[in-house]
């Protein structure tokens, strides 16, 4: 293609110190460079160039990586968007159980064990999407003061957050769920090995009470109950008698009158 | 899951090996740009949230040449940030580098690159650190060959008179 012994352009300098000049144009870079000293000192100048940028970047790459560079901390931060579409779908899933229940409530067919589990199953779904979510697993913390008020008037009932301190468990705060019967209220604690159970309470459809329901999937186990108005979903890990401890005292706390918001 | 969905996540999981794999080299290309590690590393950081939430636009072809065209547009912005805060330079130039080799020559490479027109420091360091052939080079940046040719000229001629002029003056220090 290029004569071999055509002239030899700066880029054709260029193209031999990067190695990337065709083989046949070797020969004629050479014969320059041998002929030229002042092409020869480009060359030599631009080769020591390439060599202190190398010298001095090319460990970088073998650094460790810093933890905000991992691939999965980064994914996390990108997939807000997909999060939101995954709590939609939960959220979605969660509208139908609490259609099937309120329902099947209303058909007074007193299968409640079934339609508990319903609710408790998708109860577990939002526990594990919000637990999973470690920056933003709550909207409103702990410690704001409008929490407890505003889940109450979006609920359209008293919603409290039990001291679970004697479980080990630390609120941290809340989040609202839409449902057909209105808001369902999210209240998430912490333990101190780092595990979350979450408290998720609705208006039921009609008074009357239920026992609790167990129910578990995989890893996380839920109980669920109606009392005064109210259904109530306890979700953690599958440790049943320290779940059932935590569903007493949350039943417990709104046997007391409503003085405390 | 349907079919197409599946095989669009096995898609996306092999862009995502590829993308884990360009990580080292995008922080060091992203360091010799910037001379300043939480910056490049911030850089990095953007472009690879960038590219994961591009990535279904990501239709096979160079991942490299994606990657590096992503970091370098979002270097230019970062640079426009910081022409509004001229006093934020100023901190860069405090980089006392000058790591490998006692001589200084690591100090008067960064000074160097940073006389550098930024295009022509990003050609010269998409082919000498990264050895990128020039049409890649050309890709990442969006403009023709001949433009990185020129571009990369006057890189290493702007960079030859520095050093020449550096040397000199070391010698009689030491």
């Amino acid at each position: 293609m290029t004569e071999r012994d055509a002239p030899v352009t700066e880029d054709e300098l260029h193209a031999y110190v990067d190695g990337a000049l065709p083989a046949d144009r070797i020969a004629a870079v050479e014969a320059e460079l041998a002929a030229d000293p002042q092409a020869r000192a480009r060359a030599a100048a631009w080769r020591t160039q390439a060599d202190l940028i190398r010298d001095r970047f090319a460990s970088v790459a073998d650094e460790p990586l810093p933890e905000r560079l991992r691939l999965e901390t980064v994914t996390r931060r990108a997939s807000g968007l997909k999060r939101k579409l995954a709590i939609a779908a939960v959220i979605a899933f969660l509208i139908g159980a609490a259609a099937g229940w309120i329902a099947h409530e209303y058909s007074g067919f007193g299968q409640n064990a079934q339609l508990a589990r319903a609710l408790a199953d998708a109860a577990i779904e939002a526990h594990r999407l919000y637990v999973n979510e470690v920056r933003h697993p709550i909207e409103v913390r702990a410690g704001e003061e409008h929490l407890l008020p505003w889940l109450s008037r979006r609920v359209g009932s008293p919603v409290k957050a039990p001291d679970l301190a004697p479980e080990g468990l630390k609120l941290l705060g809340g989040r609202l769920l839409p449902s057909p019967r209105g808001p369902t209220a999210l209240i998430m604690y912490e333990g101190s090995g780092g595990e979350r159970v979450t408290l998720t309470c609705r208006r039921a459809g009609r008074d009357g009470a239920t026992a609790f329901h167990w129910q578990s999937a995989g890893e996380i186990g839920a109980l669920a109950w109606v009392e005064g108005g109210m259904a109530f979903v306890v979700a953690g890990p599958a440790e049943r008698e320290r779940l059932d401890r935590v569903a007493r005292r949350v039943y417990d706390a709104y046997e007391q009158p409503a003085e405390q918001r | 899951m349907d079919a197409s969905t599946a095989a669009m996540e096995l898609a996306m999981t092999a862009v995502r090996r590829g993308l884990e794999a360009l990580i080292p080299a995008l922080r060091r290309f992203a360091r010799a740009l910037t001379r300043e590690k939480e910056a490049a590393d911030d850089l990095v950081q953007d472009t690879l949230v960038r590219a994961l939430r591009a990535e279904h636009l990501f239709h096979g072809g160079d991942l490299r040449g994606w990657m590096f065209t992503i970091l370098l547009n979002l270097d230019r912005n970062r640079r426009r940030g910081l022409a509004r805060r001229p006093h934020m330079a100023v901190i860069e130039d405090v980089d006392p580098a000058g790591e490998p080799g006692g001589d200084g020559s690591g100090r008067d490479i960064d000074r160097g690159l940073a006389m550098l027109p930024s295009e022509q420091r990003e050609v010269l360091l998409l082919v000498t650190l990264e050895g990128m052939s020039y049409r890649e080079a050309a890709e990442a940046q969006g403009v023709p060959v001949g433009t990185v040719m020129s571009r990369l000229s006057r890189a290493r001629a702007t960079l030859r008179s520095h050093l020449d002029g550096e040397r000199p003056r070391l010698r009689r220090v030491q």
